[in-house]
């Protein structure tokens, strides 16, 4: 079977239906699958006709809404609401490639926003002149997206050996551990104050930490990385991925290196919270411990399933429910008791439907579908 | 003829009515928001909720009003993290649109929500309770007040006091933070100038647990040991320090020697008489604004503490002198809010414990009093005030070059060990 046809399955069917196919390739030379797909696919349509016909009406509206938005709110919403749920909706995407394609549910995926966001602070300017290095922005940026991946890569490694509960365990040490560190050390974390001060740059004389421009900036890593996501999941790697989570030892068995695909899951989705790491130090213009530490670390987790871990789209859509429940609950509610609005909405979310949000949206819409082939009357009008 | 005289009448009641409605609307708009930032979640949730109280207390004592305008609050909530400070503080200023801001209530959130205040020159900020010495030291910004003083103030005289006792050489423990360094900072620049020593420093993580490392450190020769600890790592130091047979006296920080500890049931409970401590305010002041303060809060809060907390007081003189100086300019906030913000410069009224004004630098200039602790009639212990140490500026008493010379507390500012 040609890497097509798998790609084919992947994405008609559901994800089971990828280890009852009963004839996967007996070599493991995925390249040569890869190099395959590049050969036949643009010699039958052109590249612009293959997006075309994957293009519907509602990601034309979303993208336009998404683009008009800044235009039309106030900078509050673009900038605290707005921005906001794009940077977390990132750090949460890494987690919802993680868990929902790779099976690996990781805690530490704030732990790798927040070191990211710390080197930013180390190596570029900030209020503490005695530790920042004042690097110019761009290569702290690039050194701090580096040396996280390569964090995320090495908290793979040390947990992939683990399933489900030990994972959840190994990757919350982590993270906790991460978290007294930078609060206990001074020469490099600065402690319990951390760094303030660290702003983001200005550009072709654009100033990035006004409202609109940092929220393009976030809009287009935001895109970057839903668009990443949603192209790995059907390149031979996310494919590869999907079966590992769904049976690993079937997998080796095929030839797969089951440790190898996890822990370059590990390192893509730790590319993913790194830059949504700078984008939240940026949006923050500080970091401290409280950053990345266990309120953080669980209130991601809560997004991607809050939006729906089987879908990219959902971590953004969580995040956005999520920021505006942390806004508004205190305006709805007895004051003192506000934290009872976002826990109930939590609760009640995760009772009635196990995919989030999104699993709530296509239970309505299949509800709302079925008795229409009773009614074909009603549907000519 | 007739339908269309009834259609007139109808229609001068509909106007009349509506000219009412828009008159009424006009008296009641004049409100004006003002938010209030404090924690009711996070480590700081109940204290958060006393800073609330002062605030509310200060608003009831001028009936809702201030400048001749209803006043109306905005409470957000943080977390004690500064990035959920600014996150609620933004929300406040920019989508509730308030024009006065009170909060924050821990120390670190003050620097993040002063660095923010820098961005929005035309609304007046006010500290909560946070008492960080950089907010208003370092690069101040010009529309952040504090009427309140701050950690290392709290602790003027304490050093003189312990010399008098005759306490010449000391062991320091305090936690591993900002608060701490400026409480031993406060303590120690008197106390070393006039020939104390400190032997040696315990930095010890907030939260810990166990101090036997801490406590095997402590050397023999020393005449007291300085304990900056809060709540539980108090009471543990104290524990643990009973069961290896330490027995020398104790000086505390303003949050040390609190109601915990002085319930504490070991068998040193006696040795903890005469422990000295400071603070902008004590249980036992001995005035009547102090005692109606006291009368006031338990008879609106039915569900408080049983004394007004430190938050509740602190919150209450700030909001106190944010409404006081919206009376002197009668609400007028316009320009730039220029002559209001001159009147709060020029803030200076007797607040519960002592006066209340401020310096150059926009931060609270005021009393500090020194406590012991003392067995009371019924047998149970309290802070008796022993001392009050009134004008005490941020710089310590010392002059403006002066302080910048030592700099700000940290681990080793100032050193004290020779």
């Amino acid at each position: 079977m040609s890497a097509s046809q798998w790609r084919r399955a992947m994405n008609s069917a559901a994800t089971a239906a990828a280890p009852s196919r009963a004839a996967p390739p007996t070599h493991s030379s995925r390249g040569r699958a890869a190099t395959a797909a590049a050969a036949d696919a643009p010699a039958k349509v052109f590249w612009f006709e293959r997006i075309g016909a994957r293009v519907k009406a509602r990601h034309v509206v979303v993208l336009a809404a998404v683009l008009l938005y800044p235009f039309l709110a106030t900078p509050f919403f673009t900038y605290q609401i707005g921005a906001q749920s794009l940077a977390l909706g990132l750090i949460a995407l890494s987690l919802t490639f993680l868990g929902g394609y790779g099976g690996m549910v990781s805690l530490a995926q704030m732990t790798v926003a927040g070191l990211a966001g710390y080197l930013i602070a180390i190596f570029g300017t900030s209020s503490v002149a005695a530790i920042s290095l004042g690097w110019p922005w761009w290569l702290a940026v690039v050194f701090a997206l580096v040396v996280a991946t390569v964090f995320a890569a090495a908290v793979g490694w040390l947990s992939v050996r683990t399933e489900g509960i030990y994972t959840i365990m190994i990757t919350l040490a982590i993270g906790v551990a991460f978290f007294y560190l930078a609060q206990q050390n001074y020469t490099l974390f600065n402690g319990f104050g951390g760094f303030s001060k660290v702003a983001a740059p200005e550009l072709f004389g654009v100033d990035f930490k006004e409202p609109v421009p940092f929220y393009f900036a976030a809009l287009a890593c935001a895109l970057a990385g839903y668009f990443l996501v949603k192209h790995l999941v059907r390149a031979p790697f996310g494919i590869a991925l999907q079966g590992i989570r769904e049976n690993p030892r079937r997998m080796a068995s095929l030839g797969f290196h089951v440790t190898a695909h996890r822990v370059a899951a590990y390192a893509v989705s730790g590319l993913l919270a790194a830059i949504g790491g700078v984008l939240m130090v940026w949006y923050n213009g500080r970091i401290s411990p409280g950053t990345a530490n266990l309120a953080a670390m669980i209130s991601i987790l809560v997004i991607a399933v809050l939006g729906g871990m089987k879908h990219p789209i959902g971590a953004f859509i969580g995040a956005v429910v999520y920021v505006l429940l942390q806004n508004f609950a205190i305006d709805l509610f007895v004051r003192e008791r506000f934290n009872l609005v976002i826990g109930g909405v939590f609760l009640s979310v995760v009772l009635f439907s196990p995919d989030g949000l999104l699993g709530l949206w296509a239970m309505l819409r299949s509800r709302l579908a079925r008795p229409q082939p009773s009614h074909p009357q009603r549907r000519q009008r | 003829m007739k339908s269309t005289k009834k259609t007139v009448m109808l229609r001068t009641i509909v106007g009349a009515a509506a000219a009412t409605c828009l008159l009424g609307t006009a008296a009641a708009q004049e409100t004006l928001k003002i938010g209030v930032l404090a924690n009711l979640e996070g480590p700081f949730a109940v204290p958060g909720q006393d800073g609330y109280r002062g605030a509310d207390m200060a608003l009831k004592e001028k009936n809702g009003m201030a400048g001749g305008k209803k006043i109306e609050f905005v409470k957000v909530s943080s977390d004690a993290t500064p990035d959920k400070a600014v996150a609620m503080t933004r929300k406040a200023v920019e989508q509730d649109k308030v024009q006065i801001m009170i909060g924050p209530l821990s120390g670190d959130e003050g620097i993040a929500v002063k660095n923010y205040a820098k961005t929005k020159p035309d609304i007046t900020f006010i500290n909560g309770s946070s008492g960080a010495q950089a907010t208003t030291l370092s690069d101040p910004a010009a529309n952040f007040y504090r009427f309140n003083t701050e950690g290392a103030q709290w602790m003027v005289g304490v050093g003189e006091a312990a010399l008098a006792k005759g306490y010449k050489k000391v062991f320091l423990v305090a936690e591993d933070y900002g608060f701490p360094y400026s409480q031993v900072q406060g303590f120690m620049a008197s106390y070393c100038a006039k020939g104390g020593k400190v032997v040696d420093k315990a930095w010890v993580p907030l939260g810990t647990k166990d101090y036997a490392a801490v406590v095997a450190k402590i050397p023999k020769d020393i005449d007291a040991v300085v304990v900056v600890l809060g709540g539980s790592d108090a009471v543990n130091f104290l524990n643990q320090y009973e069961q290896a047979g330490g027995s020398k006296p104790m000086v505390g920080g303003s949050i040390t020697v609190d109601q915990t500890v002085l319930n504490y049931k070991g068998k040193r409970r006696e040795s903890l008489l005469g422990t000295m401590s400071a603070g902008p305010m004590a249980d036992s002041i001995d005035t009547p604004e102090w005692k109606k303060f006291v009368a006031d809060y338990k008879a609106q809060f039915k569900d408080g503490f049983p004394s007004p907390s430190l938050f509740a007081y602190l919150y209450y003189i700030n909001t106190r002198a944010t409404l006081e100086a919206l009376d002197a300019v009668k609400g007028d906030l316009s320009g730039g809010q220029k002559a209001y913000r001159a009147a709060l410069q020029k803030t200076d009224f007797k607040g519960p414990a002592g006066e209340v004004k401020i310096d150059a630098n926009r931060n609270g200039v005021g009393s500090t009093y020194i406590t012991e602790v003392t067995k009371a009639a019924d047998g149970s212990f309290y802070n008796k005030v022993v001392k009050v140490v009134p004008n005490i500026s941020q710089t310590l008493g010392l002059s403006e070059a002066e302080f910048k010379k030592m700099g700000l507390g940290s681990r080793d500012v100032p050193d004290c060990r020779k």
